[in-house]
């Protein structure tokens, strides 16, 4: 089976996340006042190939652990799809 | 018998701090320096390894996390815990961070700029390789050149490298005062440099290669390097 796969990783909240404050200021200058606590992360996605979809997952938070988030300051969570003809992208 | 020591450079797809490291113990200090290409699987016959500055793989994903899958990578991790000296001098400490070999992180600096400038640096301890040639508590003024400085790591990590003497620099005024205004980048505790617990593997920020003369500015980059050198005469 093919599973697509999309892993987001952010700074840990417990962090205080500088690019994201820049950004928070960036939107309060267009005027959104409303808008606080801005957390800017990244969006890692890629196809999978393996057995079923516990596999998959086992594969995939072993990738997250050992090289897409340093768990020293971020966190990651992660989302698994079969994929079915149509949907390789 | 050649009594000379045997520095190995290794060098990364945009090492780009790799000629000053290797410069300083071949020329300045007439010792043997070769450099080492990250694919390469075997180090040779080495006695201290420098992971050189600059943007390994372009930074990609986290500073230091795609180089310390590259080939050589297991060498110096070997030759780490078998008690070789390794520094990693600002990316490399990136590495030697993502690699596990030192405790903490590196993150973007707290300005979110990328900062170029001498600053001043307290040294915590003379009781390492790196620093014995210095008096505890003397103050280097030694450039840095880095956008992840931000050296971050929880309590307990922080607690434990203070009862076990494992940081080696701190960024202070003039005076080896450290305070909140000679932090360059954010840092907790105004940490520049540490060791590891068997104090073989220096990881710094700052760039001790690129204040080995006068002429340039400093030269108390040649303390750090002089102290490895003497590390080995008097072993």
């Amino acid at each position: 089976m093919n599973y697509k796969t999309t892993v987001e990783v952010i700074l840990r909240s417990t962090i205080l996340d500088v690019q994201g404050k820049a950004v928070e200021n960036a939107i309060h200058s267009l005027g959104e006042k409303e808008i606080s606590n801005v957390r800017v992360g990244k969006k890692i996605t890629f196809n999978v190939a393996a057995e079923n979809n516990s596999n998959a997952e086992i594969i995939v938070k072993s990738i997250c652990d050992k090289l897409l988030a340093n768990p020293i300051m971020e966190d990651f969570t992660f989302k698994i799809e079969q994929i079915t003809n149509g949907l390789e992208n | 018998m050649d009594s000379k020591i045997n520095f190995a450079v290794i060098v990364f797809p945009a090492s780009n701090c790799d000629f000053d490291a290797f410069r300083v113990p071949a020329e300045l200090l007439k010792q043997n320096a070769k450099y080492v290409w990250h694919k390469d699987t075997v180090l040779g016959d080495v006695d201290v390894v420098i992971l050189p500055g600059g943007f390994s793989y372009g930074d990609y994903l986290r500073t230091g996390a795609i180089a310390r899958f590259s080939p050589i990578m297991n060498e110096v991790i070997n030759f780490a815990n078998g008690g070789g000296l390794v520094i990693g001098f600002c990316n490399g400490f990136q590495i030697l961070t993502e690699c596990g070999l030192l405790p903490g992180v590196l993150m973007k600096n707290k300005s979110l700029k990328f900062i170029c400038d001498y600053v001043n640096l307290k040294v915590v301890t003379n009781n390492s390789p790196f620093t014995s040639n210095c008096n505890k508590g003397e103050v280097l003024k030694i450039p840095i050149a880095h956008g992840d400085g931000n050296y971050f790591a929880d309590e307990n990590t922080l607690q434990s490298l203070i009862e076990n003497d494992q940081i080696l620099f701190q960024y202070s005024d003039e005076n080896g005062n450290i305070t909140d205004q000679a932090n360059p980048n954010g840092s907790l505790l105004n940490i520049a440099g540490v060791v590891n617990k068997k104090r073989n593997i220096l990881g710094m920020m700052p760039h001790p290669e690129r204040a080995v003369r006068k002429i340039l500015g400093s030269d108390d980059g040649l303390k750090i390097f002089n102290s490895i050198v003497e590390s080995f005469v008097y072993q």
